[in-house]
């Protein structure tokens, strides 16, 4: 509870405000391309209308789904490394000891710095885009893991010892579930980066034949139809979204609630 | 007081005994912290001898900072004292043990396990019968009745202390250590714990070693008193309280006592001012 906090905002309200803010917007945009008579820029319909002809060719469904199969894969090995070895840093003094100075060294590395070598090393394949997108969600998850480990209640840890825990059960009855909160919000910040790095990596490290949502931007570049580029922009921001949305609903469990909840 | 509660359980193998009946026997307890930064350290506990007799409730009180959780800890078994002998059970301490249970001040249950699952969180070893059965009998017996599936968060603060309560009797432990623990509450559901407090220890008979630094509430609950002095922590005097409970607050035996205490800490004027 907080003085700043508004009364509660009525429905209409706050579906007439961002709707008023959006229809402005694309106004702008609109008289900008008009007054400006701009032969490259697209009108904002005309963005549409890309977008529709990319679905009747059949390539929209196609590069949607590569570029989220890239993301998903990717992600779903780095969250299954990263948990792991987040949590053995976090517990075990000596592995953080070795491993905490190179991750930290490694971390600051832009996954786009690493194009060059994964070309080198895996050429035009599939598994170029995902090891870049495999780094740029490896190293949050990693982290956040160690450091919930590190920030769990000390209270919790002494009644567990108190009640004479064995190591697994100290690990899977409170060390996992005091963790998972904070594991949950690095997942879903790694999910976020890892959809901001497919487009980079498809721009550069990416078979044609395969295509995605970066490529389909790059390609179109080339081509002249920036109508196509703005129409790429819009889907990568529309399902980025829908991504974080369908995270976020794992936050509504009971079993981490009660670390976002305020009391 | 007639006993409301559920029967006391007959269910578990009787507890340990000790031979001379003591479940704590402390001799020359001392803690020394070492100083931070370059300074000197910091003594904490001067010497405390103190013996506490199986099914004994006894109550620390002193001034804030004066020791007298760090002594609870060192029973505990979570902090290694400096020097002395810390018999508990008959047998030197180690660390934490599952024989003696402590309730913290506050936020010790598990956020993440609702009302029956934090109350059955040290029974893994019982069955699942036998498990729902304790669960559902200390579930009675702290007043949780209807909020068995409710989250920590969902409760109101004296309510999760009942969950720890209930926590710690249904691991059936010989001793309960009590650290504060309404110390976060308001004055009223304050002094319901206590009365509550009294009734379940009057039907489980476990030794409870507490920590507070309210008077009143070391009166109402305790057979001993144990007054401490301010930091380094001896002990400044040992008062018996010899009253049946629950406690008449407005009997002269009752503000004699308190006054003794008051008079141990050295601040009798302010008692007989109020």
């Amino acid at each position: 509870m907080s003085l700043a906090q508004p009364r509660s905002t009525p429905t209409w309200l706050a579906l007439l405000l961002p709707l008023t803010v959006a229809v402005i917007f694309i106004g702008i945009w609109h008289v900008a391309v008009s007054w400006t008579q701009s032969l490259i820029f697209p009108r904002p319909w005309e963005v549409v209308e890309g977008m529709l002809e990319l679905a009747t060719k059949g390539v929209l469904h196609k590069y949607i789904i590569s570029s989220l199969f890239r993301v998903l894969w990717s992600f779903a090995i780095a969250a299954l490394l990263g948990v792991p070895f987040g949590l053995l840093l976090g517990w075990w003094r000596p592995a953080n000891l070795a491993f905490n100075p190179i991750l930290q060294l490694l971390r600051p590395i832009s996954p786009i710095a690493w194009i060059p070598l994964s070309i080198l090393w895996f050429g035009l394949s599939e598994a170029a885009p995902m090891f870049l997108i495999f780094l740029s969600s490896f190293f949050p998850i990693t982290l956040s893991s160690m450091a919930a480990v590190r920030n769990i209640q000390p209270v919790y840890l002494r009644a567990a010892s108190n009640f004479g825990l064995g190591r697994f059960r100290l690990f899977t009855a409170v060390i996992l579930p005091a963790t998972l909160p904070q594991i949950l919000t690095g997942l879903r910040i790694a999910l976020g980066i890892a959809w901001l790095v497919v487009v980079a990596a498809e721009m550069v490290v990416v078979n044609p034949k395969a295509g995605g949502l970066g490529y389909l931007i790059n390609d179109s570049r080339s081509a002249g139809r920036y109508d196509l580029v703005v129409a790429g922009m819009v889907l990568i921001g529309v399902i980025g979204l829908i991504l974080d949305l369908l995270i976020r609903q794992l936050e509504k469990f009971d079993e981490v609630r009660w670390a976002y909840a305020t009391q | 007081m007639k006993s409301a509660g559920p029967t006391p359980r007959n269910d578990l193998p009787l507890r340990h005994t000790v031979p001379n009946g003591l479940a704590v026997s402390l001799r020359d307890l001392r803690m020394t912290f070492p100083g931070q930064r370059g300074q000197p350290p910091v003594e904490v506990i001067a010497g405390i001898d103190l013996d506490v007799h199986v099914g004994e409730f006894v109550v620390l009180v002193g001034p804030s900072g004066c020791g007298k959780s760090t002594v609870l800890n060192i029973l505990g078994g979570f902090q290694q004292a400096s020097g002395g002998q810390i018999v508990v059970g008959g047998q030197p301490v180690h660390g934490p043990d599952p024989r003696r249970i402590f309730v913290f001040q506050e936020n010790g249950v598990f956020p993440w396990l609702n009302v029956v699952d934090n109350i059955g969180f040290g029974l893994s070893k019982h069955s699942r019968a036998e498990r729902e059965q304790l669960i559902a009998h200390y579930v009675e017996m702290v007043g949780l009745k209807g909020f068995e599936k409710a989250y920590p968060r969902e409760l109101s603060g004296g309510m999760r202390q009942r969950v720890e309560l209930a926590r710690a009797l249904a691991a059936n432990p010989e001793i309960i250590w009590m650290d504060e623990p309404f110390g976060a509450l308001d004055y009223l559901t304050r002094l319901k714990m206590r009365s509550d407090l009294v009734r379940i220890w009057q039907s489980e008979r476990k030794t409870i070693v507490f920590v507070t630094h309210d008077i009143d509430e070391a009166v109402q609950l305790a057979d001993r008193v144990v007054v401490l002095t301010p930091r380094p922590a001896k002990i400044a005097a040992i008062v018996p309280i010899d009253l049946p409970r629950p406690r008449d607050m407005d009997a002269p035996d009752y503000l004699h006592a308190r006054d003794r205490i008051f008079e141990a800490m050295g601040n009798l004027a302010l008692a007989r001012g109020r």
